[in-house]
């Protein structure tokens, strides 16, 4: 359980546009162990897919720039595989769920056709055992008549059967690690309970680590071990379940669990909006990218960007309420209660705080 | 709508009904064999300043109910009452004026649902110019900055294009579009779906904000179960064309009877781990079936863990079991009850 299956560090990768380059993602550090979930949030923009994609060199490489940064799969940089080397490693040791599975399998192609592919390829089975293979898989995501389904085509399936092949597909092949990029967002919530509750269930009878992307904190809460926040392209925040949801340290993770209302709360309250909008990636400043809409903003934090400061052993933050110089009775009441709660010192040779700043 | 509820809600601390739907039908004919039943025959009312929420999964019909009140579809079948005037059949030209200032309607799609060619100021006006001819430009121009204020945004973007706007701020113009001629009512479906979760809780506010200031009444439709508790004063749960559970919105939430009902609260993961871990979920086996193809008796029979043989053969009324809560179940009917040889279920 101890050794990282996945790491990724100091991620940064940029797109060419026409106004220049824009940064997508801008150094993203994190870990992944083997049979744990990672869960990735963050809104639109805010970097969390490009991450996932570039993990599986998925992004156009005409327009991509990936001045640094680290994805060590088992100890290897899977940045600098060729594409024959990532083509062995997609599907068989890291697989992707995508969004929509009403785009992501070929309309074309019979669902059991779609799913022997990978096997036959990494695999090296012959038609006949890929075929066995892929009604077990079927029959294992809850497909009932799986014997026939292989030969239908992904029209004749609902949203949510789809989705099941989509993942049936996905570790079809036994993935170590197997990233879910808004796995449920487009189906029902009855339907999205189904998938989540086969995804558990196949991650324990597997053992794989799943890193889930999505911006649903509720399906945060049912799924992950450990959580990022991502904004503007930065890990702000990270921790266990726990500390995320009860003690979190960074006023953007605190402001995105205070907008969602809470199902106990009265409904005379009204709600607290984080107030703006996400900022435009072409037009960072050299600040933290979250000053503009902070209620607790310091002069520091518009000219400097804050680094990792390390709350407990395993909850980092990057925020400059978290630095030292920072005048005690201007630390807001929620996150100094938070602090004091965490059971684990901060350990602060462990992550470095970017310093030298005067407050 | 039954007698017994109706008198209910007449009773209640003289508010009155701005709208009264009675069996509300809307079928679409897709080939000559086909018809998709969207919505089924459904019956509701919604006080003045009131807020109802619809909800249910994709494909239930509660869209259509929506643009059937709004009238971008004629109803097939059933009668609407609204601010006392009785509405059945076709309008003549009068009325459709009345209802198509009246009754507004914001969209789910922020990117879609504004004209990309039109500035922000011509999209707000653009019925002012219909409903209001006797305002001058001049008059219509500070509307449009007042309005413009209203919903957050300034007079500077009146003269900029949809594109050069973020979603949420679309969202606000969309507001104030539907404000701008002065509505009763107001239909939202799905305003802030596609909208990030930061983002959500601003639009939530300036609704409720607006109708506490205008006296307002919405009709907010979405499947997000927590913002529509939030938001709205009673609930409606709609299944395959029909609701089947109606009441106050935190009775909902405590007491839900209908098994549908049971399991979409219980399937809404809450942003709390530790809820999630202790809670028991009830997971439907299955999908929701086509409305071409309704299923016989109870259209919820198919997925219901309760389903009994009655299911099959009769369609559970829409009863009000308790004051201000109905549901279209068998298991709170004393007479199925005691055929089945089975025990009612107590409200």
């Amino acid at each position: 359980m101890d050794k990282n299956i996945l790491e990724v560090n100091n991620l940064h990768v940029s797109f060419k546009t026409r106004n220049g380059e824009v940064p997508a993602v801008r150094g993203v550090n994190f870990s992944l162990k083997k049979g744990e979930t990672l869960a990735i949030v963050g809104e639109s923009g805010s970097g969390k897919s490009v991450t996932a994609k570039s993990i599986m060199q998925l992004l156009p490489k005409q327009n991509t720039i990936i001045p640094e940064g680290e994805v060590l799969y088992e100890g290897k940089d899977l940045l600098k595989f060729s594409k024959k080397e990532i083509q062995n490693v997609r599907g068989s040791d890291i697989s992707m769920v995508f969004q929509d599975p009403m785009t992501s399998l070929n309309p074309t192609m019979k669902i059991g056709k779609q799913i022997t592919e990978g096997l036959s390829r990494h695999m090296k089975l012959t038609k006949k055992q890929a075929r066995e293979r892929a009604k077990e898989m079927l029959e294992l995501v809850g497909i009932p008549n799986a014997e026939a389904r292989l030969d239908a085509y992904p029209h004749q399936f609902s949203g949510g059967m789809r989705q099941r092949v989509v993942i049936a597909i996905a570790l079809a092949c036994n993935p170590k690690v197997l990233i879910a990029d808004e796995p449920t967002t487009a189906l029902d919530v009855t339907i999205q309970a189904q998938i989540l509750r086969l995804m558990r269930g196949l991650q324990e009878k597997t053992d794989t680590a799943i890193i889930l992307i999505t911006h649903d904190l509720g399906v945060v809460a049912n799924m992950a071990d450990r959580v990022a926040v991502m904004y503007a392209g930065e890990v702000v925040e990270q921790g266990t379940l726990d500390e995320i949801f009860y003690r979190p340290q960074h006023p953007y993770t605190l402001g995105l669990l205070r907008s969602m209302p809470n199902l106990d709360a009265p409904r005379t309250e009204p709600l607290i909006p984080i107030p703006g909008s996400p900022p435009d990636p072409a037009s960072l400043g050299t600040g933290c990218p979250f000053a503009a809409r902070c209620p607790y903003t310091m002069k520091v934090c518009h000219d400097h960007n804050p680094g990792y400061t390390a709350v407990s052993g395993t909850q980092a933050v990057r925020c400059w309420l978290q630095d030292e110089r920072t005048p005690e009775d201007h630390i807001p009441e929620v996150i100094r209660k938070g602090r004091q709660t965490s059971e684990i010192a901060a350990d602060q040779a462990a992550i470095d705080a970017a310093g030298g700043v005067p407050v | 709508m039954t007698q017994e509820l109706k008198e209910h809600h007449d009773a209640n601390a003289g508010q009155k009904d701005l709208l009264v739907v009675n069996n509300l039908k809307k079928h679409f004919r897709l080939d000559r064999k086909t018809v998709l039943k969207a919505v089924d025959g459904i019956s509701f009312s919604i006080k003045e300043g009131e807020t109802l929420g619809l909800v249910g999964e994709s494909g239930c019909g509660k869209s259509t109910v929506g643009r059937t009140l709004t009238r971008i579809y004629e109803p097939t079948d059933g009668e609407l009452e609204f601010d006392g005037l009785k509405i059945k059949g076709r309008l003549d030209r009068k009325t459709k004026k009345r209802i198509n200032r009246d009754v507004q309607m914001i969209f789910q799609d922020p990117y879609s649902s504004l004209n990309p060619r039109m500035t922000v100021s011509e999209i707000i006006s653009e019925g002012l110019v219909i409903h209001n001819p006797d305002m001058s430009p001049k008059e219509r121009e500070k509307r449009v900055h007042e309005l413009l204020q209203l919903v957050g945004l300034n007079k500077n973007h009146a003269g900029r294009y949809p594109h050069e706007f973020s979603g949420g701020q679309r969202q606000r113009i969309g507001i104030a579009r539907a404000l701008a001629v002065e509505p009763k009512f107001i239909v939202a479906d799905e305003p802030i779906a596609a909208l990030d979760v930061s983002i959500q809780a601003q639009i939530v506010n300036l609704l409720k904000e607006l109708q506490e200031d205008r006296g307002l009444t919405y009709l907010f439709i979405a499947h997000d179960l927590s913002m529509v508790k939030y938001i709205s004063d009673r609930i409606a749960v709609m299944y395959l064309g029909k609701i089947v559970e109606l009441a106050g919105s935190d009775e909902l939430y405590e007491k839900p009877l209908h098994p549908y009902t049971q399991a979409l609260l219980s399937a809404i993961p809450l942003p709390d781990p530790e809820k999630e871990r202790t809670r028991e979920q009830i997971v439907l086996t299955g999908d929701v079936p086509s409305p071409t193809d309704i299923p016989s008796g109870c259209r919820f029979r198919t997925r219901c863990p309760f389903a009994m043989d009655s299911c099959a053969v009769i369609d559970p009324e829409f009863r009000e079991v308790e004051p201000g809560h109905s549901v279209a179940c068998h298991l709170y009917d004393a007479e199925i009850m005691e055929k089945e040889g089975k025990e009612l279920k107590t409200v």
